[in-house]
């Protein structure tokens, strides 16, 4: 009898020795594959606050002089959502697929410097907790995402809210430059024997230009930041007017990092799409090399647009013709994109599984994005659009139907892999068909009321301006959004327990992550692949047919 | 009553402030550029879209999932051809954008005699804006207004251009009023100019489009165009001071003194008195202006006393502190400021 009473309490014991094992185990992980998922958790945390931010700023522009929030609490809040979502959501998550995927895909068994990877999380992480932190000085810091100066002058911001927002976006930029560095050593240096950096799977290539742009982009943004924290706490006078400081040199320091980072969240997206498309509409991508000179060339003409965000601050007008040309000839590699994405899907047996059903919402909404983008780089017309919910509009659309259209996609297409089993398709259409009609009620309106003359960031606006009725049809749309963002999480989790079991190749897929089991063993591969395609996995399946003939 | 109070009374009434609704030259010719790069990616977004739709709907796999399609890896022509017609759209818009963007940003004037046209510096402040009327018809004038910009209308024939030097007193601002020209930005340390015209006298409202701190969303601007004789008009009062006057109730003479002893004028400027502060609006006609506080409130005798009494209630966060005046202080000097026509 004593025997039996005790055990639950020995169950209990073992269960929460078992707790802090795992807990212990994945707090030391140097394994890629673990480290992958942490950057991926902590982004959707990071998107479940931010997107909190987001239906507080909503509520708030719901009534015309509405009183919910305050103006500084408003202030905090967008400030708060930009940050969060561009550097804790967006590049957390895509940094974490890519941890997971890159070796998996190139056949090997870790990243090049594991513990490196592991360095690089917790920097980014750590970062972000940073900049939460300006919480306990009493408020958020209330600048905005592109902290303008001298608004971040201490004469302007006297809380150290601005000095935590500062420190966290130095050390998430160290982690995300330990991830950058560490991505290109492993494309270059980790590939199975026979994969050539000309056979690389596409999501491989976008992950090393967009490696590349990393490098470039962010150290001029730590060195500003750096700069600020002098200006505030050493009495240097960087950006301070009266000093002789320049608020104007702010803007150009800041783009230079700012537009690249914008290719560094949908590069990878590109690449995203590219393993999807052609999987679910069973034909190999079609102009590969056109593709991947398109995605080279993005990456360095990004480089020299970043004043295109600057049209207004009063550039001569020859520098202004230079930056919008440089922006449109992007909408050339952009659409050779596009074409061929469509040219992979014609003539295929499409399936509109769950991943290609993203896939094609990223499809059909990216392309909005993108034309108002040229819309914003015709300087005349950005005179009358820059700094309104028109851009709002514009880049949300593009990071949404862009950016997250596509993270979903590859989520949906990888977590049978990552996990062993598959994500319910039915939460998937719910979660997709909630998304697209949300986000299009959310955005179409913002484009309207820029149009109308309302500018962004303003925390209310008079009845008389006539804007009431596109705010309100925005929240509308922010609030259709939101289920969809608990579907998406709630199928996250119950599939783990409750989903179909997957095994290694569930989509019929061509690249090496499908080879190995699902979950992948520690070590990836029992046996290292040797690669003679770019779709090792058809050459395997059609040994009468194999594609490194046509290659 | 003068019509331009009437109207501000009328805030009630949608005023438009759309981009395609232009009242300027240059707001006109950005108009008719946007249609045309409208029609452009309009066609692009119908042809891609409608591919992408046809190619869903058309090799949609159908229950029966049979052997592999084809494998097509490439084809150079085709690559050429959707890399080349990209390029010829993106040429041509750089053709239109080069045209419009020398049309609209021409290099400015000095003021000379009889060119009719107005030149005023523009400060941005935290949050409401300091207009420095410079020259008119070649004519120096010097003196200040604040967040309403009063310019002469013009007429078939005899256009009047308003040139805009703008600077900025402390952060970035951004002086926008859609239907008279595209943004501006201000830039502490750096003068950009803008000009407009138009030949419709009204009310053209616009605002800070640039994000310049706490009260960033209530920085509006008021354009007021008047045909050239009540601008003139306007002008020739603007420029006076404020004296006493012998006349004056007893209210005004001990408001005139209240206002005169209280920190009030360490921030305002009252011209012909000792008030010659500059970090906030001139008040030296503050009843020629329709609104308070940077266009948040119509000018009425009862906004105007809650506003000396607690600006904060009304425009919270902006920089002028409730000074605790008692409510006989308070009305006095209310008393006096509506004598500032």
């Amino acid at each position: 009898m004593a025997i039996v009473e005790q055990q639950p309490e020995l169950a209990r014991e073992r269960e929460s020795a078992a707790w802090t094992a795992v807990l212990h185990d994945w707090v030391v992980t140097v394994d890629h594959k673990k480290v992958g998922i942490l950057y991926v958790l902590m982004a959707v945390a990071f998107l479940i606050i931010g997107g909190c931010e987001a239906i507080l700023i909503r509520l708030q522009l719901f009534w015309p002089r509405s009183t919910l929030v305050g103006p500084d609490t408003f202030n905090g809040l967008f400030t708060m959502h930009g940050t969060t979502m561009v550097f804790f959501v967006g590049m957390p998550i895509l940094t974490g697929i890519a941890n997971y995927m890159v070796p998996l895909m190139i056949g090997a068994r870790d990243m090049a410097f594991p513990r490196l990877n592991a360095l690089g999380f917790w920097a980014t992480l750590f970062g972000g907790l940073l900049v939460y932190f300006s919480f306990v000085t009493g408020a958020a810091p209330t600048m905005g995402w592109f902290a303008y100066a001298p608004l971040t002058e201490h004469a302007f911001a006297r809380s150290s809210a601005t000095d935590f927002w500062a420190l966290g976006l130095i050390v998430s930029g160290i982690g995300t430059l330990a991830a950058a560095v560490n991505f290109v050593a492993t494309i270059m240096g980790l590939r199975a024997p026979g994969m050539t950096v000309r056979k690389l799977p596409f999501f491989v290539w976008t992950m090393l230009w967009t490696s590349v742009q990393i490098l470039f982009a962010i150290p001029p943004l730590t060195a500003t930041l750096v700069m600020i924290l002098l200006d505030r706490n050493l009495g240097a006078h960087f950006f301070d007017v009266q000093s002789g400081g320049s608020a104007y040199l702010w803007q150009h320091l800041f783009w230079f990092f700012g537009h690249p980072e914008v290719y560094i969240l949908i590069l990878p997206v590109f690449g995203m799409v590219s393993e999807v498309v052609p999987v679910f509409s069973r034909k190999v991508l079609f102009g590969y090399e056109f593709m991947a000179v398109a995605t080279a060339a993005i990456a360095f003409i990004s480089l020299g647009v970043w004043a295109h965000h600057m049209f207004a601050v009063g550039m001569s007008r020859t520098v202004n013709l230079y930056f919008a040309a440089a922006s449109l000839l992007i909408s050339i590699p952009t659409g050779i994109k596009f074409f061929n994405w469509l040219a992979t899907m014609y003539g295929g047996r499409i399936s509109f599984a769950p991943p290609m059903l993203f896939a094609f919402g990223f499809l059909s909404m990216f392309l909005i994005g993108g034309l108002t983008g040229i819309m914003l780089a015709i300087v005349p017309f950005n005179y009358q659009l820059t700094d309104t919910y028109f851009v709002v509009g514009h880049f949300h659309w593009v990071l949404i139907g862009g950016t997250l259209f596509g993270t979903f996609a590859g989520i949906h297409y990888w977590y049978p892999k990552v996990t062993g089993r598959m994500l319910s398709v039915r939460l998937a259409r719910w979660q997709f068909w909630l998304l697209f009609i949300g986000f299009m009620l959310t955005f179409g309106p913002m484009h309207i009321a820029g149009i109308l003359g309302m500018p962004r960031r303003i925390y209310t606006y008079d009845a008389a301006r006539g804007w009431a009725i596109w705010n309100q049809l925005t929240t509308a749309g922010a609030i259709v959004q939101v289920p969809s963002y608990a579907i998406f999480v709630y199928n996250l989790i119950v599939s783990l327990w409750k989903g179909k079991p997957a095994g290694d190749d569930p989509w019929d897929a061509w690249t090496l992550e499908w080879t190995t089991a699902s979950p992948p063993p520690p070590y990836n591969f029992e046996e290292v692949p040797v690669v003679h395609s770019r779709r090792p996995l058809w050459d395997l399946k059609h040994p009468d047919d194999p594609d490194w003939k046509y290659e | 009553m003068n019509p331009w109070t009437l109207l501000a009374y009328g805030g009630g009434l949608a005023q438009s402030q759309s981009i395609f609704d232009p009242a300027s030259p240059g707001a006109a010719e950005i108009r008719n550029l946007s249609i045309l790069v409208l029609a452009i990616t309009g066609f692009i977004f119908v042809l891609v879209e409608g591919i992408l739709l046809y190619a869903s709907v058309r090799f949609r796999r159908g229950a029966a999932t049979g052997s592999e399609p084809p494998q097509v890896y490439g084809s150079k022509p085709i690559e050429i051809a959707w890399t080349t017609a990209p390029g010829l759209i993106v040429f041509v818009l750089v053709l239109v954008t080069t045209r419009t963007l020398w049309e609209i940003n021409p290099t400015p004037p000095d003021p000379r005699p009889g060119d009719q046209a107005l030149f005023v510096t523009a400060i941005g402040h935290q949050w409401w804006w300091e207009y420095r009327y410079d020259h008119y018809d070649g004519k120096e004038l010097s003196f200040t207004a604040a967040n309403e910009l009063h310019i002469p209308a013009g007429t078939k024939g005899g256009a009047r251009r308003v040139y805009l030097a703008l600077d900025s007193a402390d952060v970035c601002h951004s002086f926008w009023v859609p239907r008279l020209a595209g943004k501006t930005d201000m830039i502490p340390g750096r003068t950009n100019h803008m000009w407009f015209q138009t030949d419709q006298p009204g009310l053209f409202l616009g605002q800070c489009g640039e994000f310049c701190g706490t009260q960033h969303a209530n920085m509006l601007i008021r354009v007021i165009a008047e045909p050239a004789a009540d601008f003139e008009r306007w002008l020739a009062n603007e420029k006076g001071g404020q004296q006493p006057r012998e006349n004056d109730p007893e209210t005004v003479k001990s408001g005139r003194k209240a206002f005169l002893g209280q920190s009030c004028v360490n921030c305002h400027r009252v011209a012909g008195t000792p008030a010659q502060g500059t970090c906030a609006p001139d008040l030296t006609h503050l009843m020629s202006r329709q609104t308070l506080a940077a266009g948040i409130v119509a000018n009425t005798p009862e906004n105007l006393r809650q506003w000396v009494a607690n600006p904060q209630k009304i425009k919270p966060g902006c920089l002028m502190p409730a000074f605790g005046l008692s409510d006989r202080d308070r009305d006095r000097i209310v008393d006096y400021l509506r004598t500032l026509r």
